[in-house]
């Protein structure tokens, strides 16, 4: 059997970019980027979400305009009365909603949605279990192995799986705010320091080996995972979609890469190259994937 | 011994045969333990139960009154479930009083298979709010939950009255800062994960060396820690681990410190907790008899309405520091 063509998705921007950027990101997503699906809407921090209240209708409309499928993605770690309300408001919404939360999953009960990278799906009877109860898609945890990732994709032919393909890794969640706490802020007066850092704040050991990076709440990993080296074997092990995750570099160059490696235009080796050369200065890593530590880069 | 209705259980950790025993003499109202291998996150060498000593310690459990829970709070390998799903089964053919469980896909095994099984949510399960907690009670009648160490006290307050089942908190022991279940920082720099392995930044991957005039410790390729060679260096729990960012070297998640609140007991009792949990699979039995024999005193004296008495547990604490943590909002 031919293995169905891998689609790519633009995942949510993690980070906090003034409302303008973030606008004219995913304007300039819907205008040129080879992408399906576009994810939506805050997912860190709640606090940030009143910057793209007055934006995100038009964003939609142009996205869709453009022919892409718009996925609304919920908080990762609601926690507050307001949280929630604004989850459950997402209801309202004709898009797809993207839950990150287990609570999403009462909310949206029995219409049709998708599973975000930050729920747990580790096998094929969680998995099995979300597609019964409406999943239609489902992002994998980024930390997942190859092996996992088919026997999963295998167990629910009718649900989309994708898998973590570009950026920063999500390593972590938590209550306190590491930006504000590094600034000498508490959370619940941060003056939103964490739009200094726009890919993240850097975190390195004490010997400066490059290790993690710091957003808000968030703690993902210094490297971009880029699993070019690993689309064919995605595509064969049956995963339909690649999830690209927006940092300041040029997303569309780099979703273009993705695409034509997927459509076997361009050898990885080749795409690798012209991808280092979008992102200078960027490590790479793809060790997950491997089953390896998710910091190397493993040539296979 | 046993919880009186209504009084708050202590649940002790056990990570061998001995300890068990050590916790039970000591005052415990119900123990948690695990199977020898990746199925719980205690997956430590020379710890835990192979079947029969779990099948015996729950009969020993239950001669002196106690319960027994068998955590079964990894997420099951995709392709090799098997592990997991004996796991539970063997949890109920020994008559564990429940299986503690943070896997959607083993909840649903367990509830379809054991249907008289009781089913209590692990803090694995990152459950932090009513609507996902409704969620797995609904879905699997999940009869407790254990909350993630990420609230307030006033918010597990509020969570409590809404939610239609039973809470547990940590009380005291290693703090994860990060909202459990949801961590992946261990398996980035070694390849070994809490939520796959059972293990979070494992002694495997450590090391400690030495180098002109410090002493440095590793997890992994990374550095977790350096400092003069005459200090303690720590263990490396990577969370708990000095970096270095634009504002200079700090412990820039959390310090070295664990979670003590036994002076929070009495507000975490009106908040209608049911449970209190003492972390620790991985101690040893002196310390587990030394820890619940001083909470089993300060729970004995919330239930008579006098003060806890002030026993020092400092020494028995990670880096001889204590902290409320999430307990208390400022922590954020």
């Amino acid at each position: 059997m031919m293995p169905r063509a891998i689609t790519l998705t633009m995942g949510p921007v993690l980070f906090n970019w003034p409302a303008e950027q973030w606008r004219d990101f995913y304007f300039r997503i819907a205008d040129e980027a080879p992408v399906e699906h576009v994810c939506v809407g805050e997912v860190v921090c709640s606090r940030r979400q009143p910057f793209y209240n007055s934006v995100i209708a038009d964003v939609v409309e142009r996205l869709e305009r453009a022919g892409k499928t718009v996925l609304l993605s919920s908080l990762a770690l609601p926690t507050l009365d307001r949280e929630l309300r604004s989850e459950s408001a997402l209801r309202e919404s004709s898009q797809m909603i993207e839950a990150n939360d287990i609570s999403m999953l009462r909310l949206l009960r029995p219409r049709p949605h998708a599973i975000g990278p930050l729920v747990n799906v580790y096998n094929e009877r969680t998995a099995q279990f979300l597609a019964a109860h409406g999943a239609a898609r489902i992002c994998l945890p980024p930390e997942l192995p190859l092996a996992s990732i088919e026997a999963i994709a295998k167990a629910i032919p009718e649900t989309a799986v994708e898998v973590w393909a570009f950026g920063r890794a999500p390593l972590a969640i938590s209550a306190r705010c590491y930006h504000a706490r590094l600034h000498g802020r508490m959370k619940d007066s941060c003056q939103f320091v964490c739009d200094q850092d726009p890919d993240g704040l850097p975190v390195a050991t004490v010997d400066d080996q490059k290790f993690l990076t710091v957003n808000g709440v968030q703690t993902l990993s210094h490297t971009y995972c880029c699993l070019l080296n690993e689309v064919a074997a995605l595509a064969d092990v049956g995963a339909a979609s690649l999830r690209l995750s927006p940092h300041t570099v040029d997303m569309v160059a780099i979703a273009q890469l993705f695409r034509d490696v997927a459509d076997r235009r361009r050898e990885p080796q080749s795409a690798l190259t012209a991808l280092r050369a979008i992102c200078p200065g960027v490590d790479l890593s793809n060790g997950f994937i491997h089953g390896d530590v998710g910091a190397r880069f493993v040539t296979a | 011994m046993g919880a009186s209705e209504g009084a708050l259980e202590l649940v002790c950790p056990a990570g061998t045969p001995a300890a068990l025993r050590a916790a039970i003499e000591s005052g415990a109202d119900a123990v948690y333990c695990g199977f020898r291998d990746e199925t719980n996150a205690r997956n430590f060498p020379g710890l835990n139960f192979s079947r029969d000593e779990l099948r015996q310690a729950i009969m020993f459990a239950h001669y002196k009154g106690a319960k027994v829970l068998v955590a079964i709070n990894t997420f099951p390998r995709a392709g090799d479930t098997g592990p997991w799903l004996r796991a539970v089964d063997d949890a109920a053919a020994f008559n564990a009083d429940a299986v503690i469980l943070a896997d959607l896909g083993l909840l649903a095994y367990a509830a379809e298979k054991h249907p008289n099984l009781r089913l209590h949510l692990s803090v694995q399960a990152g459950a932090a709010n009513a609507e996902a907690i409704a969620f797995y009670v609904e879905a699997f009648s999940v009869k407790r939950v254990v909350l993630p160490r990420v609230l307030s006290v006033p918010e597990i307050a509020k969570m409590t009255r809404a939610v239609p089942c039973e809470t547990e908190v940590f009380v005291f022991g290693g703090l994860c800062v990060m909202e459990e279940g949801r961590c992946s920082l261990s398996s980035y720099a070694s390849g070994k994960s809490p939520n796959m392995h059972g293990v979070c930044s494992p002694a495997s991957h450590v090391s400690y060396k030495e180098e002109g005039g410090s002493l440095v410790s590793r997890l992994g390729d990374f550095t977790i820690n350096r400092v003069p060679s005459d200090q303690s260096v720590g263990y490396p729990t990577l969370c708990k681990g000095r970096f270095r960012t634009k504002f200079g070297a700090a412990h820039i998640f959390e310090d070295p410190v664990s979670l003590d609140a036994r002076v929070l007991l009495p507000a975490l009792r009106d908040a209608g907790v049911k449970a209190l949990k003492i972390e620790g699979r991985q101690r040893g039995r002196a310390y587990v008899s030394a820890v619940v024999k001083t909470f089993r005193e300060a729970v004995d004296a919330l239930e008579r309405g006098e003060a806890a008495p002030s026993g020092a547990l400092t020494a028995l604490t990670e880096g001889q520091s204590a902290t409320c943590g999430g307990y208390l909002k400022t922590w954020r």
